[in-house]
């Protein structure tokens, strides 16, 4: 009896601990995410994410960026974009620059800051979900 | 009595200047001038044109909800705002001329003529002329703007398709093409006859070169020279952090007011403006760094506004209506920067230029401002929180002047009474 107790409060105990780190590493990644994004993306894509009328895309309320296709936005951020098709209905003129030099985790991170942040809501990305969109990309390019 | 009457007139004034204020359709204005809201909401209305009898034509940025592109505005009773609106055309563009009976219109890619009847109504809506067609548009910097000198050329700018003429566009660390095979096509002012159809590259002339991006360009009749504003190029400070600071970039470099003889060359991409040292600086893409002066080739501009700001259209009031200092001088409407980013954004206002015996002298100044619509006329951090961006700029007969905002499409109207 006193084991099985000992044995849930180990289980309690673990699983906590478990969820604290998570949310601490999502909290990371969110800051790490919001300094890539400052430093590479702002001076297009703007502070509130609202873009710049005609020129260049919103990502805050982007039916994109909240979507399922996480490898559609791994490509995006890895190889620009300049695609000239209609996001939510409208047309941008700006040309987005690749980002060959940014790593797996830090494309990790500044997709879930855009994902997480003004309105937006949709879920975190993690490290593992840009590896295997790297590699879809890659066979898809074959 | 009297005493009466000017503490009456005194509190009058008190209780009536706010008011006033408020009214200008939100704008702020010298003494004198008044605004309204001649339109809204037309669709993103870039650049405006006026007829003799004051009907005003707008080229829209992409079709309205009607699904007109080139709308044509009436002010039938004479009130200030426009009660007969109509539209056709499916082709987004920006420049739009009255030249005699004739209206021309640009695509990104093209230029038409229309036929105006006695009314100022369009004649061939559905079957315009093609002037000039194949101008380069690789969507970045494509709108092209007309204007016309006073024999019957035309003038059209063909933005750079890139921001620095580097090897792979916008990408930190590539270096800049040398020669910048780009201004074959683009980033200058091409002249083309006005009266003659079909005209592609090989029919025009390149005017002028080392322009990024001109929207905004007008002739001054007055000196018989063209007039340029240019864009110039963004993002020093997150390619060169190094050389540039973030403060530093929303200060360089400067857009810059040209006047534009043929075979004239600004320098893009090779060098840019810095207000601060009053130079050509080289360009970090071409080896600069923040410091090495550029050739003298290159010309110098007539005004060096701050950076980021966009110049959209050039005006050169010939009217009479406004006070006399305004004769022949340049007025200029700021779209607003984004560039500025992370510092708040600058803009969003109509700015004058004095010119005396056809050159600008003196200081620029703002002339309407509070299109952006914050509250106080607070700084701005993000352009799409902005209510109107100016665009488009021209005369009506009577010698008021119009601006049009391309994001919902406003019309204002300024005029001066004494
Ligand atoms: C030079 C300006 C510029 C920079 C810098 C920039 N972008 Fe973009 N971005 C654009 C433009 C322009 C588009 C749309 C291109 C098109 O329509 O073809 C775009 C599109 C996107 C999209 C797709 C939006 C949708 O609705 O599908 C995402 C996501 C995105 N950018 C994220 C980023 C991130 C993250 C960064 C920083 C790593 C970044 N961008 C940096 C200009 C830029």
């Amino acid at each position: 009896m006193v084991n099985l107790l000992m044995n849930r409060a180990i289980k309690i105990i673990l699983l906590s601990c478990f969820l604290v780190i998570a949310q601490y590493s999502n909290a990371q990644n969110k800051i790490n995410g919001k300094k890539i994004y400052e430093t590479r993306c702002l001076v297009c894509h703007q502070s509130d994410g609202g873009g710049v009328p005609n020129m260049n895309p919103p990502l805050d309320g982007a039916t994109n960026v909240n979507g399922k296709d996480i490898a559609r936005l791994v490509k995006i951020i890895r190889n620009g974009y300049d695609e000239r098709i209609a996001l939510d209905g409208m047309y941008y003129n700006n040309a987005m620059a690749a980002n060959p030099d940014l790593k797996e985790d830090a494309i990790a991170d500044v997709l879930t800051y855009i994902r997480t942040s003004w309105s937006n809501k949709a879920g975190v990305v993690t490290t593992s979900q840009v590896k295997a969109a790297l590699l879809k990309n890659k066979a898809a390019k074959k | 009595m009297k005493k009466q009457i000017q503490l009456l007139s005194i509190a009058f004034l008190a209780f009536s200047l706010p008011v006033l204020a408020q009214d200008n359709a939100g704008l702020k204005l010298p003494e004198g001038f008044k605004a309204n809201l001649y339109a809204n909401n037309i669709g993103g209305a870039r650049h405006i044109a006026i007829t003799k009898s004051g009907v005003i034509f707008a080229k829209l940025n992409n079709p309205n909800k009607e699904g007109n592109s080139i709308v044509r505005l009436e002010d039938a009773n004479n009130d200030g705002v426009a009660d007969k609106i109509n539209g056709w055309a499916k082709y987004g563009g920006t420049g739009i001329f009255v030249k005699g009976n004739s209206l021309y219109a640009s695509s990104n890619e093209a230029i038409f003529k229309y036929e105006l009847n006695s009314k100022d109504e369009v004649v061939n809506p559905l079957a315009p002329v093609t002037i000039v067609s194949g101008l380069i548009d690789r969507r970045q910097h494509n709108s092209k703007s007309i204007t016309f000198d006073m024999a019957n050329n035309i003038y059209v700018n063909i933005g750079a398709y890139s921001n620095a003429c580097q090897e792979k566009d916008r990408m930190p660390g590539s270096q800049g093409m040398m020669p910048c095979p780009i201004l074959d096509s683009a980033g200058g002012i091409w002249k083309f006859d006005g009266s003659k159809e079909n005209q592609t590259y090989k029919d025009g002339k390149r005017y002028g070169t080392g322009l990024r991006n001109v929207i905004g360009l007008d002739w001054n009749t007055n000196s018989n020279q063209l007039y340029v504003a240019q864009h110039g190029r963004d993002q020093l400070n997150s390619f060169y952090p190094n050389l540039y600071s973030d403060a530093q970039n929303a200060e360089i470099p400067a857009e810059t007011f040209y006047e534009i003889k043929e075979g004239d060359n600004a320098g893009w991409p090779y060098v840019y403006y810095d207000p601060s040292q009053h130079k050509k600086i080289v360009s970090p893409e071409y080896g600069g760094d923040s410091k090495k002066e550029g050739s003298s080739e290159f010309k110098e501009p007539a005004v060096a506004f701050p950076a980021h700001m966009a110049p959209m259209a050039v005006l050169f009031y010939t009217g009479n209506q406004f006070p006399a200092k305004y004769k022949n001088g340049a007025f200029i409407s700021f779209h607003g920067s984004w560039n500025r980013a992370p510092l708040p954004q600058e803009g969003f206002f109509v700015a004058f230029v004095p010119f005396k015996d056809g050159k600008a002298i003196g200081e620029w100044e703002i002339f309407a401002n509070g299109f952006a619509g914050t509250e106080n006329g607070a700084k701005i951090a993000n352009p799409s929180k902005a209510k109107a961006r100016p665009c488009g700029l021209a005369q009506g007969p009577d010698g008021s002047i119009f601006v049009s905002d391309d994001t919902k499409g406003a019309i204002f109207k300024i005029s001066y009474s004494k």
